[in-house]
C-alpha cells in the first residue's frame, strides 16, 4: 500500500471517509514527518497539538456518522502571514518577535470549519517580500531538490511561500497556504515540482493576513496536484465582509467542475513571454505544453500583450508604495518588537525598532515606497505606474478577445543555489517576470509541474486565465498534468 | 532622477528606520540601481490613461451603523511591548 505521506489532499479524505485509516493516523504520520526533516528548516512554529486535535474531531465525526468537510482529516502547513489565534506569527521578521495573534485569519479560520488541522507554522521570506526564502530572520528554508551533478548544493525553494513549498514537495504536509503578491505562491511551486494556484484577487478574504501589497496579495493552496487545489481553494475561497475587496459571490465547486477536455478553448500564446536568455529547457517544455493542450482539444492562438516588459517596473513601484504604508504600523507600540535606547524619546523608539526589527530587503522596499510617495515624486513614479498597470490590465482584456487562457513557463529558470543570487535585488526580482503581469491584472493563474531540466531540477508551466474564471484555469491545468505526467520526487537526504 | 546620500537619509527618517553612515553609503548605489531600472516606465505614453485603482470592479460596501465588535481591550493589550493601566505605554512626548 502507498505509505500515507505519500497521499495527497483527496486520496487522504476518501481514505479517511472509507475507513481505510483514521485522521488520528494521519495526523500522527505528517507529525513524525515534520519531526523528522527540522534540516529544511520549513517550520518556524510547530503545532502538532493543533493537527491531532482536528484528526480527533474529524474521528469522532466520522464515528457519529457526520457529513465531513471538504478537508476532513487533512493536516496542512500554514505560511507564517496568516495570523493564527493563540499560534506566534512573525511573517519571519524579528519586528514581530513574540507577536500572539489574538484572533484567526479568515482564511485559516476557513480551512479549519472544513475540517483541516494545522502541523505548524511556514517559514517564508520576511513579509514575503524575496522569491528564494533567503530574506527570512529565521533562516533559509531549504529546498529537498539536488541537482544531479553528484553535489549537494542547497538550492532556494522560491520564494515567498519557500517553506509552503518545500513540505508539499518533501512530503511533510500533503498541503499547504501561500500567499501570492507577485508569484509567491507560483514560482516555489514551479521550483520544487508541485502545483500552486492564484485565484481572482478578492476570492479570498485578506483578513488576519499579515498585508505586504494589498492591492495585489491574494492567497491560494499549495498541493500535489489540479484536484487538490482546487479542493482546497474550495475551503479557503468566499465572501468576508471583514475585507472590503472581498468579492460577494458563490464560490464554485470548482473540483466537481474539473473536465481536462478542451475543446472548444481557445488558448494564447503571449509573444512578449519569450524573453532574452531564457532556457533553451524552459522554451522546448513551453512548446511542449502547446502540443499538450493541443491534444486536449484546444486551438492555439498568438496574441500580444504590449506591455509585459513594463510589468516588472511598475511592480516595483506599486508593491513597495503599498508595503511602505502597510508597514508604518510596526512602530514597537502596539505589538511585537520595542527597541528603546536610553534616553530616547517616541520619534527615536520608531526608528531604533525598525532598524532592529526589519532586514535589508524589507527596509530597501520601505525607502523606495516611501520615495515614490513621496512629495514632488508621486506622479512621475507612482501615478506613472499604475496607469502603466491599466494599460497592462488592458493587454489581458484585449488578449481575451482572442483566447480564453493564456500558457507561459512560470519562472524564467529552474532554482537556483542558495546565496546565487541574493547580491543583487534586480537579478533577483526578475525571477517574477512571468507572473507579475497577471497579479497586478488580479487574474488567476497557477502553476503546473511539467518536467525537468538537464539538472533535474522540476520546471513549471503557467495557465492564466480571466477574472473569475478559475475553473477553465484548473482544467487546462488538469489538461497539461494528465499529459506531463510529473511523478518526479527529491530523494530523501534530510 | 538619482538619489544621493543626504536623500537616502531623508527617506530613511521619512520611513523611521534608523541607519548608520555607512548603511547610507551602502544604500545610495543600491537604490539608485532600482530607481534608475523602474525609470523606464517614463517611456510608455500614458496620455489619456487612466491609472488603476481597482482590478476587479467592486464596490464599497456600507453596513449598518451598529455596533459589531467591542471590549477587547486585554486582547488588543495582550501583544504590547509595554502596557499600564490598560493603556499602550511610550516613551514621555510632552515635556
Amino acid at each position: 500500500m502507498t505509505e500515507i505521506y505519500e497521499l495527497g489532499i483527496a486520496a487522504i479524505r476518501s481514505g479517511v471517509a472509507d475507513g481505510e485509516f483514521t485522521a488520528t493516523e494521519v495526523a500522527e504520520t505528517f507529525i513524525s514527518r515534520v519531526s523528522a526533516a527540522k534540516e529544511l528548516n520549513a517550520f518556524l512554529v510547530e503545532t502538532p497539538e493543533h493537527a491531532l486535535a482536528a484528526a480527533e474531531a474529524t474521528d469522532k465525526a466520522k464515528a457519529a456518522g457526520e457529513t465531513l468537510g471538504k478537508m476532513a482529516g487533512v493536516p496542512i502547513g500554514m505560511k507564517d502571514l496568516f495570523c493564527t489565534e493563540g499560534v506566534t506569527t512573525t511573517a519571519a521578521s524579528l519586528i514581530l518577535d513574540g507577536f500572539v495573534p489574538q484572533y484567526e485569519s479568515t482564511v485559516s479560520a476557513n480551512l479549519f470549519a472544513a475540517g483541516a488541522g494545522m502541523l505548524g507554522k511556514l517559514n517564508m521570506d520576511q513579509f514575503a517580500m524575496g522569491s528564494s526564502n533567503e530574506t527570512s530572520a529565521f533562516g533559509n528554508v531549504i529546498s529537498p531538490w539536488r541537482r544531479n551533478d553528484g553535489g549537494n548544493t542547497d538550492l532556494a525553494p522560491g520564494g515567498s511561500s519557500g517553506g509552503s513549498a518545500v513540505v508539499v514537495s518533501a512530503r511533510i504536509a500533503p498541503a499547504a497556504t501561500g500567499t501570492d503578491t507577485g508569484g509567491s505562491i507560483r514560482q516555489p511551486a514551479a521550483f520544487v515540482g508541485i502545483t500552486g494556484f492564484k485565484p481572482t484577487y478578492g476570492r479570498c478574504s485578506r483578513w488576519g493576513t499579515i498585508a505586504f501589497a494589498s492591492s495585489l496579495d491574494q492567497a491560494g493552496p499549495m498541493a500535489h496536484d489540479t484536484r487538490d487545489c482546487a479542493i482546497m481553494l474550495g475551503a479557503m475561497a468566499g465572501f468576508d465582509p471583514k475585507d472590503s475587496t472581498s468579492l460577494e459571490l458563490p464560490v464554485p465547486d470548482w473540483e466537481a467542475a474539473l473536465n481536462s477536455d478542451l475543446q472548444g478553448k481557445k488558448v494564447g500564446i503571449p509573444k512578449e513571454y519569450r524573453v532574452d536568455n531564457m532556457p533553451a529547457e524552459i522554451d522546448a517544455l513551453w512548446q511542449q505544453g502547446i502540443q499538450w493542450l493541443k491534444d486536449a482539444g484546444a486551438t492555439i492562438v498568438d496574441v500580444s500583450l504590449p506591455h509585459t516588459r513594463y510589468a516588472l517596473p511598475a511592480y516595483y513601484i506599486i508593491a513597495p508604495a503599498e508595503a511602505s504604508s502597510n508597514l508604518a504600523r510596526y512602530d514597537g507600540v502596539r505589538y511585537g518588537l520595542r527597541d528603546l535606547p536610553d534616553g530616547a524619546g517616541l520619534q527615536d523608539m520608531y526608528a531604533a525598532t525598525r532598524e532592529a526589527g526589519f532586514g535589508p530587503e524589507v527596509k530597501r522596499r520601505i525607502m523606495i515606497g516611501t520615495y515614490v510617495l513621496s512629495a514632488g515624486y508621486y506622479d512621475a513614479y507612482y501615478t506613472q505606474a499604475q496607469k502603466v498597470r491599466t494599460l497592462i490590465a488592458q493587454d489581458f482584456d484585449n488578449a481575451w478577445s482572442q483566447c480564453d487562457l493564456l500558457l507561459t513557463p512560470t519562472a524564467p529558470s529552474a532554482a537556483f543555489g542558495l546565496g546565487e543570487k541574493s547580491d543583487d535585488p534586480l537579478a533577483m526580482y526578475l525571477n517574477d517576470v512571468f507572473t507579475v503581469p497577471s497579479s497586478l491584472a488580479g487574474l488567476p493563474a497557477m502553476s503546473v509541474p511539467a518536467g525537468l531540466d538537464g539538472q533535474g531540477l522540476p520546471l513549471g508551466l503557467q495557465i492564466i486565465g480571466k477574472a473569475l474564471d478559475e475553473q477553465s484555469v484548473f482544467n487546462a491545468g488538469l489538461a497539461l498534468e494528465e499529459r506531463a505526467g510529473f511523478v518526479a520526487k527529491p530523494g530523501q537526504w534530510w | 532622477m538619482s538619489v544621493d546620500k543626504e536623500t537616502v537619509k531623508k527617506i530613511a527618517n521619512l520611513s523611521r528606520i534608523a541607519i548608520s553612515e555607512s548603511e547610507a553609503d551602502a544604500l545610495v548605489p543600491e537604490l539608485n540601481n532600482i530607481l534608475g531600472w523602474v525609470e523606464q516606465l517614463s517611456e510608455v505614453d500614458t496620455k489619456d490613461v487612466e491609472p488603476m485603482t481597482a482590478v476587479i470592479a467592486n464596490k464599497l460596501r456600507l453596513r449598518a451603523d451598529e455596533v459589531t465588535d467591542g471590549s477587547k481591550r486585554d486582547k488588543i493589550l495582550a501583544n504590547a511591548p509595554v502596557e499600564e493601566h490598560g493603556f499602550f505605554a511610550v516613551p514621555k512626548v510632552i515635556e
